[in-house]
């Protein structure tokens, strides 16, 4: 199949940005989107012209580097799936795409469709683990961790960092990232002793990145790869808020 | 001619451990803060060992080509971690994954190493959990184990299909912690991100820096410390098509050898059993199912040549389940390089299935009659997610099309039983390294190892190198820095002076595929005398026609390709020259002309029981071979069989 693609390509940081056009032809709809791109920028290579700058890594879905917004939606439009995963035979012959990177202030863009996701880096540095040196831990059987909690910490663990859940937000909010974060640890008996510090930290440090407020939405989760629930934001709320109260005394 | 030490400890296999940890030098927290370390890479290995030594006092530097610690490539790893904690009650030991792993490596490891590793994997889990690891648990609290192939008993550790990615996020945990006490004169790491390493800086012999191209600015810069862990990961894109992401990279190892490191057995590549077929000429990675698949999944090819009919199709009488009819005491979990070569068989043999007949079956038919559909599902649902993804097919209803493909390489950086390379103050760790896994690793023992080597050995294992000796004062104004840059930035300019006509992947495209047609799944004489050939004249070609469009000064993506891609180049050729050299066939490593009539691999152990490490001399001179003789005191050198 043949395409057109509107590609935002900015040189750097500080350079003005602007949407381009380029046509893909032969496609196969066994290829992936960035297999797509590849072809793309293989031909541009040829011709001695820079490559479209993107973002990818492990191409399976779990690294969380790959960042697109494809067609006005975060990954593009398959649900739970990153942009690496999606093949192309979920589009038609002759259609026009439009590919764009995450739009976000705590994000600012690099070069074409690569931004700064550092600020998560700084948020996890805030209080995202549990402090305990190498070496000093007792035998993994000492405590038993109830299934369902394990389950649920490993169903926020499973957050890959992409950032979809910020550039599809209307006020970029990074609550779904922070709550999967938090909820994590803190479901689990390993976590209690720090869970306080934690939540306050982790949030103190969303707000000072210029993320925006959460006001329920919803996207998301609706653009989240790994479906990762607003459940989670509820219970974030409701650690920080018991923490704030405590924290007073 | 160069001799090897490994420096083991004295004593018996059970206590070198011990003795070592008893006997070394050790340094005050005071006196670690007086030590820089420079650790390159954040995987399991590099993450692990940069908070770690962080924790203990070093002043650590840490560096990482990827934006974010977590997205290093070992947040891939799907299937699980091994460790003998026994917890079944089925029979494991220290011993026993001690000498399933020499055995798994076809006798082509150091004892004492692999030793050392099954003695740690307990305190690895333990750790993991501490940190708050989500691993799999059963109704009753505790860790759920699985079995992986090579081993006969349930050992295997896991957190759903991601445990590679969960356990990174617990070494990014506690590396966050450490880049949170600020870093420098406060203490803790201080991380370095987007910066891709491009040669490390040897002062009187010992290597005391690197140099670095910052990613996004495309600025060259220096770093001095005391000493440098390489822990960045193995070179399976060597071939181009291969499960690792697609940054990973052998650089940090090609550049530390060309300035002295020796580089072990780079023909010990494995070549995973179940990935994904390849679907056609734009394929740019390939995606491992994993093995633990196998431990419910039943392969099976067609016994006719040429079928077309449809896979349900097929009655079971016209069915070849060929591991398990050839291996029936380990049936479908044969390990890797044996299920690998069956798979070509079958497809040599005209009985492959999918397109261009490059494929079999992996069928669960069976197991979801036998346990339902939910329980598979909670298993291995993410895997079966994946697959319908990629492919557009329901494994639940028509069996998984699986090949072989490049996916781990054993080979590496030598290392003595330090961890330090043939570089006084160089060390290498987790994948990097050659150290564990002989001539082909089981599954579920990567992890393992790169946790091991970051969390427990290494830290140990560089204090006597810091408190042996009075390391004179360097620091970047050194002139052996300013040489090194002077060469890196030469390069730069060279790659960007060709203004050739072919793309960068173009090149390594072609690499990989001569490489896996002449030195892949099976090897021999002719074919590799060729590939050497045929790879010089390909690399010959790279300098003369390839685009790097782009300038120095910025963020350029094809010029962070080409330096790889070059690399690769020259790895390439010594990869066919070790296994020319490598008249027998062992693990991983299949030399046709050194087979049984059914076609078992025949190890020469009279011969070629040595590792093979290759000592670089110069552009125009071939490395030179030297060999680590292998010796055996606690096990029998005996034919590996899984019959
Ligand atoms: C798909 C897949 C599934 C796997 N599943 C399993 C499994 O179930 N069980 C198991 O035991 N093993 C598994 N493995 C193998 C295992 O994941 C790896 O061997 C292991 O994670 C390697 O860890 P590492 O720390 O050595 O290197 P990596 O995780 O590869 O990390 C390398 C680091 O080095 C950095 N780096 C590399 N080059 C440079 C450079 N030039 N400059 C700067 N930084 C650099 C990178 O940024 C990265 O931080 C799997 C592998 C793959 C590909
Ligand atoms: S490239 Fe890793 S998640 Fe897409």
């Amino acid at each position: 199949m043949n395409l057109t693609l509107k590609v935002w390509r900015q040189p750097s940081k500080s350079a003005e940005g602007s949407i381009q056009t380029y046509e893909a032809k032969d496609v196969s709809p066994d290829m992936s989107f960035l297999e797509m791109i590849d072809v793309v920028n293989d031909t541009l290579m040829e011709q001695g012209q820079e490559p479209i700058a993107f973002e990818h890594d492990c191409r399976e879905g779990i690294c969380g580097a790959c960042s697109m917004v494809i067609n006005g939606v975060a990954h593009g439009p398959n649900k739970a799936t990153t942009t690496c995963q999606l093949y192309m035979r979920h589009f038609k012959s002759g259609e026009t795409i439009y590919i764009e990177p995450w739009r976000a202030a705590a994000f600012p863009v690099l070069k074409d469709l690569i931004v700064d996701r550092s600020a998560f880096d700084r948020i996890q540095q805030a209080g995202g683990y549990i402090s305990i040196n190498t070496g000093c831990a007792p035998d993994a059987h000492t405590t038993q961790v109830e299934k369902d909690a394990a389950d649920a910490a490993m169903s926020a663990a499973e957050c890959i960092g992409c950032g979809a859940c910020v550039a599809a937000c209307k006020n970029a909010s990074a609550m779904l990232f922070v709550a999967a974060k938090v909820s994590h640890l803190g479901l689990l008996p390993h976590g209690q002793a720090e869970r306080k510090t934690r939540v306050l930290g982790m949030v103190e440090q969303m707000d000072d990145e210029g993320f925006g407020a959460c006001t329920n939405y919803g996207e998301c989760e609706a653009v989240c790869p790994k479906s990762i629930s607003t459940r989670y934001i509820s219970r974030l709320n409701r650690d920080y808020l018991t923490a704030s109260i405590s924290s007073e005394i | 001619m160069t001799h090897l030490d490994a420096r083991e400890p004295a004593g018996q296999l059970e206590d070198k451990w011990d003795s070592f940890r008893f006997d070394e030098k050790l340094l005050s927290p005071s006196n670690k803060r007086k030590f820089r370390i420079l650790v390159v890479g954040t995987g399991l290995a590099g993450g692990g060992a940069a908070a770690t030594l962080a924790e203990q006092g070093y002043d650590v530097y840490c560096f990482s080509h990827h934006d974010s610690p977590r997205r290093a490539h070992s947040v891939a790893a799907q299937g699980g971690i091994n460790a003998a904690k026994n917890y079944q009650e089925d029979g494991d030991s220290v011993f026993r994954l001690f000498y399933d792993t020499i055995k798994g490596g076809d006798f082509r490891s150091r004892e004492s190493n692999v030793y050392r590793l099954a003695q740690v994997s307990s305190n690895i889990i333990d750790q993991c959990v501490a940190q708050g690891v989500p691993f799999t648990r059963e109704y009753g609290g505790l860790l759920a184990n699985r079995s992986f192939g090579g081993a006969q008993v349930s050992r295997t550790f896991y957190c759903r299909g991601q445990t590679g990615q969960q356990l990174l996020l617990g070494a990014y945990a506690a590396l966050n912690r450490q880049i949170a006490r600020g870093g420098g004169r406060k203490g803790g790491v201080t991380m370095f991100y987007r910066r891709e390493l491009l040669d490390i800086v040897t002062v009187e012999g010992q290597a005391r820096g690197i140099v670095v191209r910052d990613m996004v600015t495309g600025q060259i810069e220096r770093y001095a410390g005391h000493a440098v862990v390489l822990a960045t990961g193995g070179y399976s894109n060597v071939f181009y098509l291969s499960t690792n992401a697609m940054g990973s990279n052998a650089t940090a190892a090609w550049r530390a050898h060309r300035r002295g490191a020796m580089f072990a057995n780079p023909c010990y590549t494995q070549i995973h059993p179940t990935c994904i077929p390849v679907a056609g000429e734009h394929q740019s990675k390939l995606t491992l199912m994993s093995e633990s698949l196998r431990n419910d999944g039943r392969i099976w090819a067609p016994k006719r040549k040429g079928e077309t009919r449809r896979a349900r199709d097929i009655p079971e009488s016209e069915r070849d389940y060929y591991l398990e009819r050839k291996y029936p005491s380990f049936g479908n979990l044969a390990p890797r390089d044996i299920a690998s070569r069956a798979a070509k068989e079958a497809c040599d043999e005209g009985r492959g299935v999918g397109p261009g007949g490059r494929g079999v079956y992996l069928d669960f038919a069976d197991a979801i009659n036998r346990l339902g559909k939910d329980a598979i599902s909670e298993r291995y649902g993410n895997l079966f997610e994946m697959y319908q993804r990629i492919t557009g097919e329901n494994p639940y209803e028509t069996p998984f099309r699986i090949y072989p493909a490049p996916h781990y390489t054993m080979g590496g950086l030598w290392v003595d039983y330090h961890c330090m390379t043939t570089i006084p103050g160089l060390f290498a760790i987790g994948e990097a390294n050659f150290s564990d896994h002989g001539a082909n690793r089981l599954g579920a023992s990567a992890l393992m190892q790169g946790l091991a080597d970051g969390y427990f050995v290494l830290p140990a294992t560089i204090m006597p190198y810091l408190a042996g000796q009075k390391l004179s004062a360097v620091d970047e104004s050194h002139p052996a820095f300013k040489d090194i840059e002077g060469q890196v930035n030469q390069r730069v300019e060279k790659l960007l002076a060709v203004k050739g006509k072919r793309s960068v992947a173009s090149f390594h495209r072609e690499l990989g595929r001569l490489l896996w047609t002449k030195c892949g799944l099976a090897r021999e004489k002719k074919a590799l005398t060729e590939a050497i050939s045929e790879v010089k004249a390909l690399r010959g070609e790279f300098w003369e026609n390839v685009s790097v469009p782009g300038s120095s000064g910025s963020l350029n993506q094809a010029l962070e390709e080409a330096f790889r891609v070059a690399d690769y180049m020259e790895l390439g050729e010594l990869l066919c020259r070790d296994a020319l050299d490598r008249e027998e066939s062992c693990g991983a490593h299949l030399r046709t002309e050194h087979q049984t009539d059914d076609g078992e691999a025949v190890r020469d152990d009279e011969d070629y029981c040595y590792s093979a490490a290759w000592d670089w001399k110069d552009e125009d001179t071939p490395q030179e071979l030297v060999k680590e003789e292998l010796v055996f005191e606690s096990v029998k050198l005996a034919t590996r069989s899984y019959k």
